[in-house]
């Protein structure tokens, strides 16, 4: 395999080796660095450090037999150096720096000597350290892109090149978030901790809907040519099984991991082979991923057996979960569909969610009363500039046989459409009106 | 993501330890082994084999097969379970795999596992396979 700086094959596979293992450790690791040091931002700050220093060690002498307590100490001593620069200006960094050196890291108070490196982490508190990162990355001080960057860097442990190449930005934008967003969390004092308990919803709210940004652009890019980019949907299904091992009581998170995974399970059907759009009515069911569907609906039923009803993601996977189990379009239970999105109306109002409900209204009652309900919503004005309304009248317009008017719209919603899969798909529609 | 199996091997070495080791013991090193990997997301699918003593092995050496008991007389290694993980990468999978809980002497062998999607989907065979573990919801 080629490598991608273009260095010697040893150092690729030396760069792939931490990458794995960086996957699978830099919550933890960011988590308790992050707690020990008291700052955020110097924690990613030296993680990132021991990161770039793994590449060139290893690739050199080989990884270490503990890979994970070797980037662990080399951070841990970075941030002593860092402290001790700082303590020439504050007494209170000498202080921190003092207790770091002599190991008091992984646990609350003073360890035996040497036992910080044999015990990289206190496992008690590894599940606190890795929540109350999640709850920082997605802190309300920051942007909704720096969530997303942070929240893949420092949980998901992916490079800022990985990030890149998923939103189709280039690489400096997001170095730049992500240290926009460190210097921001410095700035409002975010504390390195768990939400207190009158704001813990609205904060798991947040982590929620970071996790959805990612799991949605990942699901039907907003950009580019192709329709989907997994890699950054699965990623988003990891953290959010990840979410779901660290808070099991919480029935949306389950309700999200529900509707991550049904969504999932439509992957391989919902391309063509040239990489084009499948809609869902023309998808081959059987392509349809079997397991991914089993663990959706266990993670409904979990979601469910809380007993305090499902909320918006709950709501949402309960819709996937209907379609998953139909064996068609037509045996779909559409009346079932259009309960659920009312009631997703009412606790989750949206335009988005009425013109979905429209669609499954024309599905249950028929074109002419949907057609009412979708004409409603553009005098609403609420959803102007998106292609979803007019894609959606111009199908409602093709049922009702109301030809010129359908591909009129159809090609105002290719012309407003940014993805260039989807584009073709109404283009299509509506050429074959002519 | 491409699913792995991590193939656990045993020898004589690792299984005599292993019966040194007591149950107990043994249930807490693996399950917090698995609780990392349902926490990491990556978790599909794992099971272990009985008492190697307790099976038979089917030999295809001579025309016809030859049933014999088991164990596997000069076979150096067994097969004794397996973990069926769902990783970004192969270097993923052996990161994992380094850190099976295992006894001296043992090996792991790092397998991908082709989805159905990767053979001909207009095969009769493959439509069929593919009808049943529809039916089943099998991996």
């Amino acid at each position: 395999m080629p490598s991608a700086d273009g260095g010697p094959p040893i150092a690729d596979a030396a760069r792939r080796a931490v990458e794995a293992v960086w996957r699978i450790e830099s919550a933890r690791v960011v988590g308790a660095l992050a707690r020990y040091t008291g700052d955020f931002a110097l924690a990613e700050d030296v993680a990132q450090e021991a990161l770039a220093e793994a590449l060139v060690t290893w690739s050199r002498d080989g990884a270490p037999a503990n890979p994970v307590g070797w980037l662990l100490t080399t951070a841990r001593r970075r941030a002593i150096d860092a402290f001790r620069r700082r303590s020439a200006l504050d007494e209170r960094y000498a202080l921190l720096a003092g207790h770091l050196a002599e190991g008091e890291f992984s646990s609350g108070g003073p360890a035996a000597p040497g036992a910080a490196d044999d015990l990289p982490w206190d496992p008690a508190r590894v599940d606190d350290d890795v929540l109350a990162l999640m709850f920082t990355a997605c802190h309300p001080v920051l942007s909704p892109e720096a969530r997303v960057a942070l929240t893949l860097r420092v949980v998901g442990g992916l490079s800022s090149e990985e990030i890149a190449r998923a939103f189709l930005v280039p690489v400096p934008t997001v170095q730049a978030r992500i240290t926009r967003a460190k210097k921001t969390i410095g700035a409002a004092h975010v504390p390195f901790e768990l939400p207190r308990p009158e704001e813990r919803r609205e904060r798991l709210g947040a982590v929620l809907s970071v996790l959805y940004v990612i799991f949605t652009e990942g699901s039907t890019a907003t950009a580019g040519d192709s329709l989907l980019r997994p890699d950054l949907a699965y990623e988003a299904v990891r953290l959010a099984r990840m979410l779901a091992a660290l808070l099991p009581d919480e029935p949306e998170v389950y309700g999200q991991l529900a509707l991550f995974e049904l969504t999932a399970a439509r992957f391989p059907a919902r391309t063509g082979p040239d990489g084009e759009a499948v809609l869902l009515e023309d998808q081959d069911r059987r392509r349809w991923d079997r397991s991914a569907i089993r663990r959706g609906l266990a993670a409904l039923g979990r979601a469910t057996s809380t007993g305090r009803g499902l909320g918006p993601y709950g709501l949402q996977a309960a819709i996937a979960g209907c379609h998953a189990t139909a064996a068609s379009v037509g045996e779909t239970d559409w009346e079932r569909i259009v309960l659920l999105y009312e009631a997703l109306g009412r606790v989750a109002p949206s335009p988005v969610v009425e013109l979905n409900r429209a669609v499954a209204v024309a599905m249950a009652s028929g074109p002419q009363q949907a057609l009412d309900m979708v004409d409603e919503l553009a005098v609403s004005g609420r959803l102007s500039g998106s292609y979803l309304l007019p894609s959606v009248r111009g199908e409602l317009l093709v049922r009702l046989g109301r030809t010129t008017e359908a591909r009129a719209e159809l090609q105002l919603a290719a012309r407003l459409c940014g993805n260039a899969r989807e584009r073709a798909v109404l283009l299509g529609k509506a050429a074959a009106l002519e | 993501m491409a699913k792995y199996m991590l193939i656990m091997r045993g020898t004589d070495e690792s299984v005599g330890k292993m019966m040194e080791t007591p149950f107990e013991e043994m249930l807490e090193t693996v399950g917090r082994f698995n609780e990392e990997l349902i926490r990491a997301g990556v978790l599909v699918a794992a099971e272990g084999l009985d008492d190697p003593s307790q099976g038979v092995v089917v030999d295809f050496s001579g025309e016809t097969p030859v049933v014999t008991d088991g164990p596997y007389g000069e076979t150096k290694e067994l097969f004794g379970g397996f973990y069926l993980i769902d990783v970004a990468s192969k270097e993923e999978a052996v990161e994992w795999a380094k850190r099976l809980p295992a006894f001296p002497g043992s090996k792991a062998e790092v397998r991908r596992v082709p989805g159905i999607e990767e053979f001909p989907q207009d095969n009769e065979w493959i439509i069929k396979e593919r009808a049943w573990r529809e039916r089943n919801g099998q991996l």
